[in-house]
């Protein structure tokens, strides 16, 4: 396997309501992610993700490209899935020697709309959508599933949401930070019990964007380029029924075809748009107590839907560019109640 | 202008609704499952390990094998295995009071089903209680003729009797009610035998959302609600777009420059349109162009009448006709339509770059 | 580097309007299995799928790969689903190549698809979108003046895009998975149909199609002895331009003339009219046909339609186009690249039945999407490259 890194990152600030169109939200943060880089255009490949499904318009990825730079015209390509994907296509581009350098891109409005019920298309046509369940109600199906398994709490999930909250208060681009008591959080009624607001994640538009390099072209243009050691991605059965909702096989499957086992973790950027699911996710990947979860915030403090998976592995690269970790594994997942899971272990030299 | 709602901040937002009647095929295992359905049963289908999925699978997620058709019948009743509680329901639910969505293993099924229980308040729903659907007077072979499902009469948690004395028929008011169900709907079963199976089914979609113009946008139909025109420069390579979409592609930069432009210009190429489109209001058969107004780098897509069709060609002259000023509004509809006016054709070589 | 990558099993829908006997899973299986028996395997031995399909909004299911997990056996499995809009049939094969090519995976499973007839095809392309310009008809609404430009600089006899569809209309006759296989079809039928968007004819328009494609692509050790030896990938590209710039050449992109000439490098070739056998290309208007030959580079600029009108196009010409039939005969939006890809694949392995370009040894697959503006091409052999 080529040696590739992440060499840059950058962020859209996640309002919860951005009335800017997708290009204007999306130009500044590709623009960034490139100057931080160090690589100058044209990149040998170019991958994004998106879905038309958040704005309800065909072909978004065709007006963001206006965006990325495509003239001349360029290596590009695109996935209708979450950004983290897109960076596994670039990945694999370079391991298959077609691209040294890759900027990868992801965005989604989620103001337009009303995300829960909007996801209800994600399901099953025949079965399950006209019914339309809405993400949050499922999720908390998930929740319940979980909380009567393990013998935890609503309180213990409270404590995720609080955790994440505090931490993002030193991230610019986190929609909601701060200080807050899981006693007042419980108070608050339920949304889709046994969930509440704080458990769910706040959606809001935004826009992410990487570079990714082989080998030395990354280590000329990176003090400390973030390796990605592992990368693998598993799917599940789709019907919520056929599968055991309480614990998350792909991510247990992908994290030991990515190799997570194969050293001390020193944190996780885990893609959990719901408290309980963090729970979940860090028993999948064997995490100890000792590994810091989400010290962004999370998907539970911003969530831009289609580009909130490639936040986490930029977020996991930036602790590694800055030194305050080593080792570090980032998480993405699509579908209803984690059906499908990307997991990406990064190292620093 | 009905189309635009609201502005915040200057920027214009307005109403999108996505909606289609679709109508699906259902392929052979499915049809099979939703005839049953309408003929007020519930099937599961047996997959070749002897598992009994529900609702039926045309696929077994475990070997990838098609799952045949060792169709057996299930419920009507099963037991909760997970839930939770929907405070405020959404209107395309199957309820319009608090309810919960369950899923449901159903008796002789190995896999649960999800669907919507109407238990009346959050302190009724259990993990492990058991529930029964609750059918519709008319159906159609579709999942809502499940219109929810109900808890069982004496319901308690984990009474591994409960399911047997039902299926007995035993003394009891829920033995009664569900042998009086199966009654009614056997004989509806043999009205429906009479019936074609079920093959295809209507599951419309509609999603509302509010589309925001954007900045550049928004700056653009402002100055139409003026009578302007007004496209923007790019500070790399100086060309300028009508509409502005607030960036150059070609040079993946941020445009800013205003620029008025003239409502005259020429038209670069055209096709004339015979067939009806969704998105166009103009009577068949019209003359679809892009228009290249003076000043504009690149061409605008319009519509040209006032003008014989045998008449319309590239190079050709024309002129945007408004709406009376007193109707203008902050859309691209202000501008009708173009017209030819009188002035020479601009010759083919200069429209080679500008198609 | 990158491995070699064999086409070791393709398998195809029976096109049609509307594909009534089945679910959409059901849609997709039909081709995966016959590509899979094609290839002498069974699902477990496929280790990852790569899905392709155009806009969620043709079948009103959003990220639809969720949904055909189960279908396509992978559970457990990595799966990925690309959309590159008209061109994604041919990308997603790109895409699931590289997997193979990086030594990932052995065996890979691609698939691409539309079930269009569940809503409607033009409805679901120009969704209207409030605040916008909404004054294009439709795919042909669009293309039609960019085919006006065409002819008026190349001074292409009118009929060229007649002859293009006959040709198609004809060749399909020979598929028997293609939509439209009409014997009836004639010139007159053609010249006499409706003008939909002046200058495109009904005839000269591709239908709107239910259907699937799909292959089994695997490593070199990975290839089973089956009735046909594998297609071999010689070369695959990718190029994106963005859909309006002031001063962009449409009729003639330049991203398409960078795709092809990267594929003709990467493969080795240096005259591809002499040393390509035959093209599937992506022609869903007939003047395409025409346009496609100078922006390929297998005629001058301004001088494509020659090809079609001497004959070099035709099934027993020197550059045969579209022996399947093409898009005109078949169009299931999101699989209609793949299928070019597949049947190039099959001209070289000898399986391409009736319509089979004899000694056909190296074939080029293409595909667009888009206004123009995504070109995804490969070049396919009966050897190793």
């Amino acid at each position: 396997m080529r040696d590739v890194a992440i060499v840059s990152f950058a962020s859209a600030p996640n309002r919860r309501t951005d009335l800017r169109n997708e290009v204007e939200i999306l130009m500044p943060v590709v623009q960034e992610a490139v100057a931080r880089s160090g690589i100058a255009r044209p990149f040998d490949f170019t991958c994004s993700g998106s879905s038309d499904f958040l704005q309800g318009t065909p072909f978004a990825f065709v007006i963001a490209l206006d965006a990325a730079g495509a003239w001349p015209p360029i290596a590009e390509s695109h996935v209708e899935m979450d950004g983290a994907w897109a960076l596994y296509e670039a990945w694999v581009k370079i391991q298959a020697g077609q691209a040294e350098t890759a900027l990868v891109y992801a965005f989604g409005k989620s103001s337009p709309g009303d995300l829960p019920e909007v996801l209800a298309t994600q399901l099953d046509p025949y079965l399950v959508a006209p019914l339309w369940p809405d993400s949050v109600s499922l999720a908390a199906l998930q929740a319940r599933a979980w909380l009567e398994k393990t013998g935890n709490s609503e309180r213990d999930l409270a404590a995720i949401a609080v955790r994440s909250r505090r931490d993002a208060k030193a991230n610019p681009n986190a929609t909601l930070s701060g200080d807050f008591e899981i006693a007042k959080l419980l108070a608050e009624p339920y949304v889709a019990a046994p969930l509440r607001a704080h458990d769910c994640s706040p959606s809001c538009d935004g826009a992410v964007a990487v570079v990714l390099a082989a080998g030395d072209r990354a280590r000329g243009v990176c003090k400390r380029p973030a390796w990605i050691r592992g990368i693998d991605h598993r799917i599940e059965p789709h019907a919520l029924g056929m599968r055991d909702l309480t614990v998350s096989s792909s991510t247990r499957i992908a994290g030991e075809k990515a190799g997570v086992g194969n050293g001390a973790v020193d944190l996780a950027e885990l893609h959990a748009p719901f408290t309980h699911q963090e729970a979940i996710l860090r028993e999948a990947l064997g995490l100890g107590a000792g590994v810091a979860v989400n010290p962004s915030g999370g998907a539970l403090t911003a969530n831009p839907m289609m580009a909130a998976g490639l936040a986490r592995i930029g977020e996991a690269a930036s602790r590694i560019w800055d030194g305050s970790a080593r080792r570090a594994i980032a998480h993405a997942t699509s579908g209803p109640c984690l059906q499908q899971n990307l997991v990406c272990v990064l190292e620093g030299e | 202008m009905s189309e635009i709602v609201s502005e915040e901040g200057g920027i214009l937002t307005a109403p999108h609704v996505l909606e289609y009647p679709y109508r699906r095929s259902v392929g052979p295992v499915l049809g099979r499952f939703f005839t049953e359905l309408r003929a007020g049963r519930i099937v599961g289908l047996r997959t070749q390990q002897g598992r009994v999925l529900a609702p039926p699978q045309e696929y077994d997620p475990e070997t990838g094998a098609a799952t045949g058709s060792d169709f057996v019948e299930i419920g009507p009743g099963g037991v909760v295995t997970t839930w939770s509680w929907v405070v405020r329901p959404r209107a395309k639910q199957p309820l319009d009071r608090p309810f919960a969505w369950a899923l449901v293993k159903l008796d002789g099924a190995d896999t649960a089903m999800l669907h919507a229980v109407d238990a009346g308040d959050l302190s009724r729903m259990r993990t492990g209680m058991r529930v029964r659907p609750r059918w519709r007077a008319e159906r159609v072979g579709h999942i809502h003729d499940i219109e929810c499902f109900e808890p069982e009469p004496q319901a308690t948690a984990d009474n591994g009797l409960g399911g047997e004395r039902q299926r007995a028929g035993a003394a009891g008011d829920g033995g009664q009610r569900a042998r009086g169900e199966r009654q009614r709907a056997g004989e509806l079963a043999m009205a429906e035998e009479a019936q074609k199976p079920v093959t295809n089914i209507k599951t419309p979609m509609r999603l509302e959302y509010r589309y925001s113009a954007g900045i550049a946008t928004s700056r653009f139909l402002h100055g139409i609600a003026q009578g302007k025109i007004l496209g923007q420069r790019c500070p790399s390579c100086s060309k300028v777009y009508v509409p502005p979409r607030g960036s150059c592609p070609r040079c993946a930069v941020a445009t800013e420059e205003e620029v008025e432009l003239s409502d005259k210009g020429t038209i670069t190429t055209y096709a004339i349109v015979r067939v009806p489109s969704e998105s166009i209001d103009v009577p068949l058969p019209f003359a679809s162009v892009h228009v290249l107004l003076d000043g504009a780098d690149l061409p605008m897509f319009s519509v040209v009448q006032e003008c014989p069709l045998d008449q319309i060609r590239m190079g050709m002259r024309v002129q945007a006709v408004w709406v009376p000023r007193e109707q203008l509004g902050p859309t691209l509809q202000s501008i009708r339509y173009f017209k030819p006016i009188d002035e020479p054709d601009v010759p083919a070589e200069k429209l080679q770059e500008t198609v | 580097m990158a491995r070699l990558c064999a086409v070791a099993g393709i398998g195809q829908t029976q096109y049609s309007a509307r594909r009534d006997d089945v679910s959409i899973a059901g849609l997709l299986r039909e081709a995966a299995t016959r590509a899979l028996e094609d290839a002498g395997m069974d699902w477990p031995d496929i280790e990852a799928v790569v899905v392709g399909k155009a806009p969620d909004m043709f079948e009103g299911v959003m990220m639809p790969e969720l949904y055909l997990a189960d279908a396509l056996g992978c559970s457990g499995k990595p799966m990925l689903r690309v959309h590159t809009a008209g061109s994604v049939g041919g990308s997603t094969a790109i895409v699931a190549a590289s997997l193979v090519q990086a030594g990932i995976h052995e065996r890979v499973l691609t698939v691409s698809f539309e079930k269009q007839s569940e809503s409607n095809a033009m409805w679901a392309l120009t969704v209207k979108t409030p605040l916008q310009a909404s004054v294009v008809a439709g795919a042909g609404g669009y293309f039609a003046p960019l085919v006006r430009a065409y002819m008026n600089r190349s001074g292409a006899p009118d009929d060229t895009g007649i002859r293009v569809a006959l040709k198609d209309r004809r060749n399909a006759l020979k598929n028997p998975y293609a939509h439209l296989r009409d014997p009836n079809m004639s010139f007159d039928t053609i010249a006499s149909s409706p003008m939909l968007w002046d200058p495109i004819r009904l005839h000269e328009a591709c239908p709107s199609s239910d259907g699937a494609c799909a292959l089994v692509l695997t490593s070199e050790r990975s290839v089973r002895k089956t009735k046909y030896a594998p297609a071999w990938i010689h070369a695959t590209s990718m190029r994106s331009e963005p859909t309006q710039f002031a001063g962009q050449e449409k009729v003639n992109p330049q991203s398409g003339r960078d795709c092809a000439k990267d594929v003709y490098k990467k493969a080795g070739i240096s005259d591809p009219r002499k040393q390509i056998d035959m093209a599937e290309i992506y022609v869903p208007f007939s003047w395409f046909e025409p346009m496609w030959m100078e922006n390929l580079g297998f005629a001058p600029v301004g001088e494509g339609w020659k090809m079609t009108y001497e004959g070099a196009t035709a099934l027993d010409g020197d550059m045969p186009v579209n022996c399947s039939g093409g898009v005109l005969s078949s169009n299931p939006i999101g699989a209609s690249g793949m299928i070019r890809f597949a049947e190039a694949a099959m001209q070289v392995r000898g399986q391409a039945g009736e319509h089979q370009v004899d000694g056909a040894r190296i074939a080029l697959g293409h595909a667009y999407g888009g206004g123009s503006q995504f070109f995804s091409m490969w070049i396919v052999g009966s050897a190793k490259p």
